[in-house]
């Protein structure tokens, strides 16, 4: 067991080490930025008196190590800066209302997108695993075949057009589901669920196929091994061969494309909330990007890739762990 | 619903009960009948439901009542598409075994109808690209005067069409069928240049690092890595808005920033790739023998490494092009990608897309937001059906 602690540790020291070098490199990407915000926002009018004001106000007349230092403590402590868009400037008013900090602005929409991202992955894993365990069991069939190209369209089209044509189909022609996701607090967990129903959907519809299709390859694969032809010369049925048999010792890599198309969700979402106007995380920052709104833009990045990194080493993790081999040291 | 769902389903499968029985029975216990299980024969009434469903609303597209026909008017369009492209991709596949070298028609004896559709597409979208300028009947920017916007493909005048636009006019008066032929130029050239960039760069860079090791390949491994630990789409995004800034200061189009950082983010992956087949070509018997020779290291990347590496690369390249025009359809489409007035097909979507709406009333309004990404997904689709052909074939993996 020590062994396999020994593996975890390193790994998770890796993923701490991927991290803070990649919030050095989103850092230095936005510092790489011409002028600087103070001089931006005055515009023709600036006085070097008022550029001098917002820069000692948002802190830019340090040196650029020790902003990063800064950024990053505040950002451990939860404290995201301020959105430029919104803020208006302490030095001005001489107030700070809550809504300005970018923590403020987050911490909302990541929960939208947390809900959305759990909506998704708790229709699309069950079914994909059982899809690809029938694509498995029937290979080569018309059902294999149909499976096989279904999914690989689904994978190549972009999320918008699939998003569209689930609007079209779903929520325009036959009126089922509401084709905008204008959700608000406190709104009641059915409605909630109804309202977020479509964009799930049109993720599932990409991951499932990713999904499925490594889950039969994880299982094909397998089946070529000896213990399978002995399992099948015993008489079993093909069904549980497949589900007694290579199921289990197909788990490590299953559960790895999981937790991968889960990281892909992180992405893929930013598309998706844009189409279906879903107030998440992924709108915020297309829009902030939009407005170059640095800070906002800065968060976003770091928590995106924050929760693409936790869920790669996740999934490294979890395929040491249901490896019994390594479980197991001799 | 659910209820008549949950009905459907109980009674499918008392059918699929009942038809294995009767299965048993008329053949005497043929082996076929009797060891099928029940999920087979279930499959089995599954899908002749789904295609008798498909057959009953086909025929309710039909309809004279405008009411049902719209309803179903996107199904109809899909089932006649999916019936025309499988008839083209057929007649194609034929014309392949009878014309040619004997190469090419022994490649096309054995090839799958996705795959003969996927290289007739590829074709089709090249020699548009290509010769845009002399198909479209107009010009990509150009604003018609005195033409309403329209957007009722068809030119139907009694919908209010205009027959010298085959597919309408956008909302500013410029030709939309145009645009769409201007955009297989633009959004198709960029990506190919993009992937092409991507290519060069984290292909000789991944051979270079196999080749040589050491501290070479240590420094660029790790930068590699975390490069990949951000996510491509957010990570395009973020340089996409410092790029925004400098563009206009440099005088350089955003453009051209946009292919730059998307051939950077995509050239670790190929990098990835072209480092791990190129670690094993290095080890082999005639690369020690290139380098007893005393042959100097751009002999060994161009004339031992990349011949043999060219199959999992070509795959690649299918791939990688996929994933690039998608993230500049999507960096579009989000509004950052290729600029106006160049035309593309996602920014197309994204403009077009509220018309989308008003599929209840009249369906041929969502058609022209659809067309522009489904000329996207066709593509991509087409691609991935010869890359999943080619890997197939390569691998050697029959199952």
């Amino acid at each position: 067991m020590g062994n396999v602690l020994t593996i975890i540790a390193q790994r998770l020291m890796l993923g701490l080490l991927t991290l803070l070098i990649v919030s050095v490199v989103i850092f230095a990407a936005v510092n790489a930025l011409p002028g600087d915000f103070a001089q931006t926002v005055l515009g023709q009018g600036a006085t070097p008196e008022a550029v001098a004001a917002i820069r000692q106000d948002l802190g830019l007349d340090r040196s650029p190590i020790q902003r990063y230092f800064d950024w990053l403590g505040d950002a451990l402590r939860g404290d995201l800066g301020t959105s430029f868009a919104q803020a208006n400037f302490a030095s001005y008013t001489g107030t700070n209302s809550g809504a300005t900090t970018v923590a403020a602005q987050i911490g909302p929409r990541f929960a939208n997108t947390m809900f959305l991202a759990m909506v998704t992955a708790t229709i699309a894993v069950p079914v994909s695993i059982i899809l690809g365990v029938l694509a498995a069991l029937y290979r080569n069939t018309v059902f294999d075949r149909a499976a096989n190209i279904f999914t690989l369209s689904s994978i190549s089209s972009p999320e918008f057009f699939l998003a569209y044509i689930l609007i079209l189909l779903l929520a325009v022609l036959n009126p089922l589901l509401p084709p905008l996701s204008n959700i608000y607090d406190g709104m009641a967990f059915s409605e909630r669920l109804e309202k977020s129903l479509l964009p799930a959907l049109t993720l599932t519809l990409v991951v499932t196929a990713h999904m499925m299709r490594m889950t039969r390859a994880a299982i094909i694969n397998l089946l070529a091994s000896p213990y399978i032809e002995m399992a099948r010369l015993k008489g079993l049925s093909p069904a549980r061969v497949i589900v007694k048999h290579a199921l289990p010792n197909a788990l490590a890599p299953i559960i790895n494309v999981v937790a991968l198309n889960l990281a892909y969700l992180i992405t893929g979402v930013v598309v998706v909330e844009v189409v279906f106007v879903y107030p998440g995380i992924g709108q915020l920052f297309v829009d902030s990007v939009k407005i170059r709104d640095i800070p906002v833009v800065q968060a976003c990045c770091l928590i995106f890739a924050t929760a693409y990194i936790l869920l790669n080493l996740t999934a490294d993790i979890m395929s040491i762990l249901s490896n019994p081999r390594l479980r197991h040291p001799k | 619903m659910i209820l008549w769902i949950a009905a459907a389903l109980v009674g499918m499968a008392i059918i699929a009960f009942s038809f294995r029985y009767a299965g048993q029975v008329a053949t005497s216990q043929s082996p076929y009948f009797r060891d099928m299980p029940f999920g087979v024969a279930y499959g089995y009434i599954l899908g002749v439901a789904c295609v008798i469903w498909l057959i009953w609303a086909y025929l309710q597209a039909l309809s004279s009542d405008p009411a049902i026909a719209n309803k179903y008017f996107f199904l109809r369009v899909a089932v006649e598409g999916f019936v025309l492209f499988a008839a083209v991709a057929w007649l194609f596949r034929l014309l392949g075994r009878t014309v040619g070298t004997a190469w090419s028609k022994h490649l096309f004896r054995s090839m799958p109808l996705t795959a003969s559709f996927g290289i007739l597409i590829i074709i089709l979208y090249a020699i548009v690209s290509i010769f845009a300028g002399a198909l479209a009947p107009y010009g990509q920017a150009e604003i018609l005067p005195g033409v309403a916007a329209n957007i009722i493909p068809g030119g139907d005048p009694n919908l209010g069409g205009n027959p010298d636009f085959p597919l309408g006019t956008d909302q500013i008066g410029r030709d939309i069928m145009s645009r769409l032929i201007y955009g297989a130029q633009n959004t198709v050239g960029i990506a190919f240049v993009t992937t092409l960039i991507a290519f060069f760069v984290g292909g000789s860079l991944g051979f270079l690092a196999a080749t040589l090791g050491g501290w070479l390949d240590q420094i660029l491994s790790r930068a590699v890595d975390v490069l990949m630990a951000i996510p491509s789409l957010i990570f395009a995004l973020l340089l996409m808005t410092i790029a925004s800034v400098w563009a206009p200061r440099l005088g350089i189009p955003l453009t051209v920033f946009m292919v730059l950082i998307i051939a950077v983010i995509d050239s670790t992956r190929v990098f990835r790739l072209a480092r791990a087949v190129g670690q094993n070509i290095v080890v082999m018997d005639y690369i020690e023998a290139a380098k007893l020779r005393g042959e100097g290291l751009g002999y060994l990347v161009f004339k031992e490494i990349l011949p043999n590496a060219t199959a999992p690369l070509l795959a690649e390249f299918g791939l990688r092009f996929c994933f690039v025009f998608l993230m500049i359809a999507a960096l579009s489409f989000l509004g950052v990608g290729i600029q106006p007035p160049l035309a593309d097909w996602g920014t197309m979507v994204r403009d077009l897309s509220a018309f989308v709406n008003y599929a209840q009333f009249a369906p041929l309004a969502a058609v022209t937001p659809l067309l522009a990404a489904g000329a996207i997904a066709l593509l991509t689709v087409a691609v991935n059906f010869v890359v999943d052909w080619m890997l197939q074939k390569t691998s050697g993996l029959k199952e």
